[in-house]
């Protein structure tokens, strides 16, 4: 399984030194932004097009189509944001990004900022990642001093500012229109859409927001070619994933693979497999919103976009979270819900209630009170969630909801008063899993 | 020192250096509430909390009234409206961290401490806190001790944490402590055991 760096060569390259200006330059740094100065902004857009980046936070979208939406024409200033508020659960690759290659990040910030016509960029740093952010900072300060941001970067007549702005502790501010309520001084509430941030985002201006990783591929592509770029991956997803592991196997970390590869080889050849007594229970591959995946839909799972949806999950924000055969899915799910109701930021009933009412009914089950009335009832309160608020919160706790129970009906049936006959529960579930995300 | 607005926010007395930090950091935003959450990161790092004084010099400074600063400060959990301890614990709860340990880092920091998540000892050296997702979810269970995380913990590496923090004072120092990664035998102590 041999996988292309297009993202972590220079730091496994250059351990300890790949963060600095120097090192930067010395492996080709800054010439992607040099070249896209001299290229007209349509013609950027068109590579990043062609290139099939799609978006790395979590929603997928094609990261050049989003580019294309910002009017040409507009009279307002315009904004570039990189969303550096990695909060969901299993996901730590930005983290890698922001401290062994700053610059890549910098240098995707300000070609999407030439892409669209922008002058004034920030980066929002979730407020837990003080180092992250300081590293962060101090490229930028680097670059500052090198002339390559501020006034005519690069020596061209170009300006470009670059703040680095840190968030205080709210996952729902990695949406990205909670991001931009909580970058203008406000609660991180999610905006209804549309409009969309493309046209009418920070300030109620066009606004290019970003994940880090998706910018930090940009550059390469500037450099190599939207179809350079494309070669990788397979038909539908393109490129690489930075996927961070986490959960009982040998090896957690970040690595970057092509898309398409195999889900068990991966787990054995880059996480080194599970730790020595621990079996497999399960897989959530994308972050905790992702539904989780029993072993047999893992064999053989192809890790990209289709070919985790055809096992009925998704990529998300490629945090792989390995589940043990030592824990219980209803501790699985109760850690969730809790995550959930906690984060939910509230403005629409049905994550509001709905979070905080999963996290009870799952309790009660695993405090022994519970019984097979809770489970039909968190299929019915997460199938009056998903896909009915202003954003995708309450999908988030609705999917791992009902997977989970899916999935694991004995260990729910196992803690459930009065015992659970599993065939009901069987028809609960196929009444309500539509909510789930599955090829079309 | 300087302060400004009303009577209220008149008993808010900044050093020099932070009101200058948060002149320099409200230029940069096209729009003065924008620099809400550094100007609050600036303030509250000066005088250890947010009071609610504090808060209408805050909505002075950026043209906002002082109760939509009190419902940021109430939104972010990172903001403390209260006091807190010289050192604020702040362990990861969420489920990559508790498949590895988390609830025994926990309960073990509950025992030493003698206090609940939420509170601070009599001596106000510590603040205890369960929080969500670090981002660090590859080498849980961690905590955050006031900016700075520390990694791949086990109850013994907590307790030399805790005996360290007694002895020193605050560091601005964030640079993550990572430890190495915890033995087989010690994850077999962690482990949460609930089915098997």
């Amino acid at each position: 399984m041999s996988a292309p760096k297009i993202l972590m060569q220079r730091g496994l390259d250059h351990p300890g030194k790949s963060h600095t200006l120097e090192t930067y330059e010395a492996t080709g740094g800054y010439r992607a932004v040099r070249k896209a100065l001299d290229m007209d902004p349509l013609a950027i857009q068109q590579e990043v097009k062609t290139s099939g980046l799609r978006g790395r936070g979590g929603a997928g979208f094609p990261a050049g189509m989003k580019w294309g939406f910002t009017p040409r024409d507009s009279e307002k200033p315009k904004y570039v944001v990189c969303n550096s508020d990695e909060s969901e659960p299993g996901t730590f690759k930005d983290r890698w990004l922001l401290e062994n290659d700053p610059h890549t990040v910098i240098e995707g910030i300000m070609i999407a900022a030439i892409a669209i016509d922008c002058h004034l960029a920030f980066n929002y740093v979730r407020g837990e990642y003080s180092y992250q952010g300081q590293c962060f900072q101090k490229a930028v300060d680097e670059a500052y001093a090198k002339g390559y941001l501020g006034k005519g970067i690069l020596g061209s007549d170009y300006d470009l500012d670059l703040v680095v702005h840190y968030g205080a502790g709210a996952y729902i501010a990695g949406e990205e229109t909670g991001l931009l309520e909580s970058l203008e001084g406000r609660k991180a509430m999610p905006r209804n859409k549309p409009p969309f941030p493309a046209v009418e985002g920070l300030f109620w201006c066009p606004t290019v927001i970003n994940n880090t990783e998706t910018l930090a591929a940009v550059p390469w592509i500037i450099e190599n070619g939207g179809d350079a770029y494309a070669q990788y991956g397979t038909e539908k997803s393109k490129g690489t994933k930075m996927w961070s592991c986490s959960g009982p196997i040998n090896t957690p970390g970040v690595y970057e693979v092509e898309f398409g590869v195999e889900m068990m080889g991966f787990v054995e050849e880059y996480c080194g497999g599970l730790m020595e007594g621990v079996g497999l229970k399960g897989i959530v591959p994308g972050g905790s919103s992702v539904p989780v995946m029993k072993p047999e839909q893992c064999q053989g799972a192809r890790m990209d976009y289709e070919g985790l949806l055809e096992r009925g999950s998704l990529v998300g924000s490629g945090g792989f979270i390995v589940i043990g055969d030592n824990v219980s899915a209803v501790d699985c799910l109760l850690n969730l819900a809790h995550f959930y109701a906690h984060e939910s930021c509230g403005q629409c009933t049905p994550c509001r209630e709905g979070c905080g009412w999963i996290e009870q009914l799952v309790g009660e089950i695993r405090n022994g009170n519970g019984r097979q009335a809770n489970l039909t009832k968190v299929l019915e309160l997460a199938d009056a969630m998903a896909g009915k608020t202003i954003c995708a919160l309450a999908d988030a706790m609705a999917w791992p909801a009902v997977a989970f129970i899916k999935n694991y009906p004995e260990d729910f049936a196992k803690l459930c008063a009065g015992g659970v006959d599993l065939e009901a529960l069987g028809e609960a579930v196929s009444r309500h899993d539509h909510i789930l995300p599955r090829a079309s | 020192m300087s302060s400004i607005g009303s009577d209220v926010a008149a008993a808010v007395t900044l050093s020099a250096e932070a009101t200058r930090r948060i002149d320099e950091i409200v230029a940069r935003y096209p729009t003065p509430r924008a620099a809400m959450l550094p100007v609050l990161w600036i303030v509250q790092g000066e005088l250890g909390w947010i009071a609610p004084e504090v808060m209408e010099w805050v909505g002075n400074r950026l043209n906002c009234s002082a109760a939509s600063v009190e419902a940021v400060v109430g939104f972010y959990t990172m903001f403390d409206a209260a006091p807190v301890g010289k050192y604020k614990l702040q362990v990861c709860r969420t489920l990559s961290c508790e498949l590895m340990g988390a609830r025994k880092v926990i309960d073990h920091l509950r025992e030493r401490l003698e206090i609940e998540p939420g509170d601070t000892t009599e001596d106000q050296m510590f603040t205890l806190q369960e929080v969500e997702c670090l981002g660090s979810c590859g080498t849980g269970p961690l905590l955050q001790c006031n900016f700075r995380y520390h990694e791949n913990l086990t109850p013994e590496r907590v307790d030399a944490l805790l005996d360290e923090l007694r002895g020193s004072e605050p560091t601005d120092d964030v640079t993550p402590i990572i430890h190495e990664r915890p033995s087989r035998d010690a994850y077999r102590e962690m482990f949460p055991a609930t089915s098997r």
